[in-house]
């Protein structure tokens, strides 16, 4: 093939796009279709407490799992966007799954429940201003 | 100038493929790996001990080859087994999660569950090398089941189709296209009459096109496809041609994400998988070091200075507080748990330590009193893939056509928020999931048959938090060399310390590089 046209490389890109998806990691081919959590309460459910636990407390095996219930750490709520948004540690930031109003809905949640009191709203703008300071 | 292709094709003729092979190797093209055999370290200087952290895969290949180059060796590992995420779950096992959920699994004697590593690529050298050497024997792994099912909810209704139909649709609708494109003069610009009549061919060939460059009903299309009466003997011998699906639907399916899966290098067939379960490997790197492993220590401390390494650890069962000393120190602890341990290492290090998130993965083993796949849909292996949570399922590469009870890999998920789903249920929910999931393929049978299930949620097993190390471009740039450079007396090791990440081959290739640079840092000390 001589200099192919853009035209033509788009043709080619669009039957073989996915095959020069690299995956270095041991991963399964299917897709996802379930549909995604919207409340606050569906967020953790399905996000948080793969790791926190339906009851918040975390865990503690060759390290720790921060509890979140009773957690005074969450009282500006900052600080647990941030962590949503940027990850620590084991923990990955989870920007690629949940969008600002998401984020803002699961910490506004668990910043009002598991024992926690701190009942101003969370925004979405919020949430994106600490995306954008990535 | 002379090209790269041009000086190979010059060598080739000269030297014949041997010596093309060799200077593609040498180019970087053509080798898989980087593994050209086992390090032959030797020469330690008397006395010089090499305290190890884990013993996983990474440890215990380090421990092994230090011994045999004249150090003393010794393995601090949590758990009371050895083999870290090399690991199998078999019939009386018990497993404890983060949270305090515990199974016992109750598969029948034989039958076990891979939660980690499961499929071993034929060009994975190193973790070939060390089976062979420990006496694990190998078995095929069917990676590629042609007769396997894809279901996707937004095609043929949710109805699962047989990869080798949907496949061969795919692939005969993009050649028809693609010649028609040919012969609408669309690629006169790319493409010399000479080679566009040499793709059309091409085309014809690899798209099962009819003489008219069509892809249509036929017994042409139906060789790939599948017949409606497959051909057989005597008077009905006569096979009869099955009808294309309708190419949106062969679209909306996304077959071609399954079928790109199967095209990267590391999931390429021949694989391979130990008889008995993954974690035999495990097992057999365990009889060449057990001596040397304290179980059940906690790390809580590892501090190093100019006389040597400390580790400080607690035993989990007692509480009792010890310390190991060594001259240098091999830490093999997943970076996440590691982030938690007081390490006097550089800032830098510090830093790189705590930049690699890890990945979540849910595996979920549904035992089945009988092998329906295989008595009723004519499936030996292989995944079937499916848009839902579960990801896939995966049937059973050994003791085929035998009666008695079976298990299938019933989710492998690994994608975001199907994995976290997945693992945030109990394990009786999660059992109960991929039984509602897994029924898609194989309705009426899949519930009817299960006996008993277990399931590994990464994101909560006690020794790791997370299936293993998420790097990206910018980690890796901004830390990985950090990571892997010898800080004074210790060094990292393990698939997080790696381009082969989440493979056993990395935390061998990550292992074996870094006691050769450590040898070399003991023999210069």
């Amino acid at each position: 093939m001589q200099n192919p046209s853009p035209r033509v490389l788009l043709m080619f890109a669009m039957a073989i796009a996915a095959f020069a998806v690299p995956a270095l990691a041991d991963e399964p081919g299917g897709l996802t279709k379930a549909s995604d959590p919207v409340t606050g309460e569906e967020v953790y459910t399905q996000v948080c407490q793969a790791c926190h636990m339906a009851n918040a407390r975390g865990g503690q095996g060759a390290a720790v799992i921060p509890a979140l219930a009773g957690n005074p750490r969450l009282a500006i709520a900052a600080y647990p966007i941030a962590m949503v948004v940027n990850g620590r540690g084991a923990m990955p930031g989870f920007t690629d799954i949940l969008n600002p109003t998401q984020i803002a809905n699961v910490v506004g949640y668990v910043r009002t429940h598991f024992g926690n009191a701190y009942t101003k709203p969370v925004t979405p703008q919020e949430v994106a201003k600490i995306e954008g300071a990535k | 100038m002379t090209t790269r292709r041009q000086l190979l094709s010059a060598i080739g003729m000269i030297g014949g493929a041997t010596a093309l092979y060799q200077a593609m190797t040498t180019l970087g093209h053509a080798a898989e790996t980087q593994f050209t055999g086992p390090p032959n370290l030797s020469g330690a200087r008397t006395g010089t001990s090499v305290i190890v952290l884990g013993a996983g895969l990474a440890g215990m290949v380090a421990a092994y080859e230090l011994t045999k180059a004249g150090y003393q060796v010794r393995i601090l590992e949590y758990q009371p087994r050895a083999g870290g995420r090399n690991w199998s779950l078999y019939g009386g096992d018990t497993y404890t999660e983060l949270g305090g959920a515990t199974q016992h699994v109750a598969f029948a004697p034989g039958n076990y569950l891979n939660p980690g590593p499961w499929r071993i690529p034929h060009h994975h050298r190193t973790l070939l090398h060390y089976c062979k050497t420990f006496g694990v024997q190998l078995e095929p792994f069917i990676q590629f089941n042609h007769n396997a099912y894809v279901q996707n909810a937004d095609a043929f209704g949710g109805k699962p189709q047989r990869f080798h139909e949907v496949a061969a649709d795919f692939e005969g609708n993009v050649a028809e296209l693609l010649g028609k494109a040919i012969d609408q003069k669309a690629l006169d610009s790319d493409l010399t009459a000479e080679d566009r009549d040499r793709l059309k061919v091409a085309l014809r060939e690899w798209g099962v096109l009819d003489e008219n460059m069509r892809y249509v009903k036929g017994l042409r299309s139906s060789e790939h496809r599948g017949y409606d009466r497959p051909p057989g003997g005597g008077v009905n011998g006569a096979p009869t041609p099955s009808d294309p699906f309708d190419f949106t639907d062969v679209l909306k399916s996304g077959v071609w994400e399954n079928m790109a899966f199967f095209m990267s290098m590391e999931m390429q067939t021949t694989m391979f998988q130990p008889v008995g379960g993954m974690g035999m490997i495990g097992k057999a790197f365990a009889r060449q070091v057990q001596p040397l492993i304290t179980h059940n220590a906690k790390v809580s401390k590892i501090f190093q200075d100019k006389t040597g390494v400390v580790v400080t650890y607690s035993d989990t069962g007692t509480g009792a507080v010890s310390e190991a000393k060594a001259d240098f120190c091999v830490c093999t602890i997943p970076l996440g748990v590691l982030n938690q341990i007081d390490i006097n290492v550089t800032p830098e290090k510090q830093a790189a330590i705590a930049a690699v998130p890890y990945s979540n993965a849910v595996k979920i083993g549904l035992e089945m009193k009988r092998r329906f796949w295989e008595e009723d849909d004519y499936i030996y292996g292989g995944h079937s893939f499916t848009s839902q949570d579960i990801g896939l399922i995966s049937y059973p590469n050994n003791h085929m056509f035998q009666d008695g009870p079976a298990v299938i890999l019933g989710a492998f998920s690994r994608s975001g928020l199907s994995a976290n789903r997945l693992a945030g249920m109990t394990p009786e929910q999660r059992i109960e999931a991929a039984l509602a999931q897994g029924s898609v393929f194989h309705p009426d049978r899949y519930r009817k048959e299960f006996s008993n299930g277990a399931s590994v949620a990464w994101s909560r097993v006690p020794w790791t938090l997370g299936c293993c190390a998420r790097w990206n471009e910018d980690t890796r740039k901004a830390h990985y060399q950090t990571l892997v450079a010898i800080d004074d007396r210790i060094v990292l090791a393990g698939e997080h310390a790696s381009y082969v990440g989440c493979w056993m081959e990395g935390a061998l290739t990550s292992s074996l590089d870094a006691i050769t640079r450590l040898h070399r840092r003991a023999l210069e000390a």
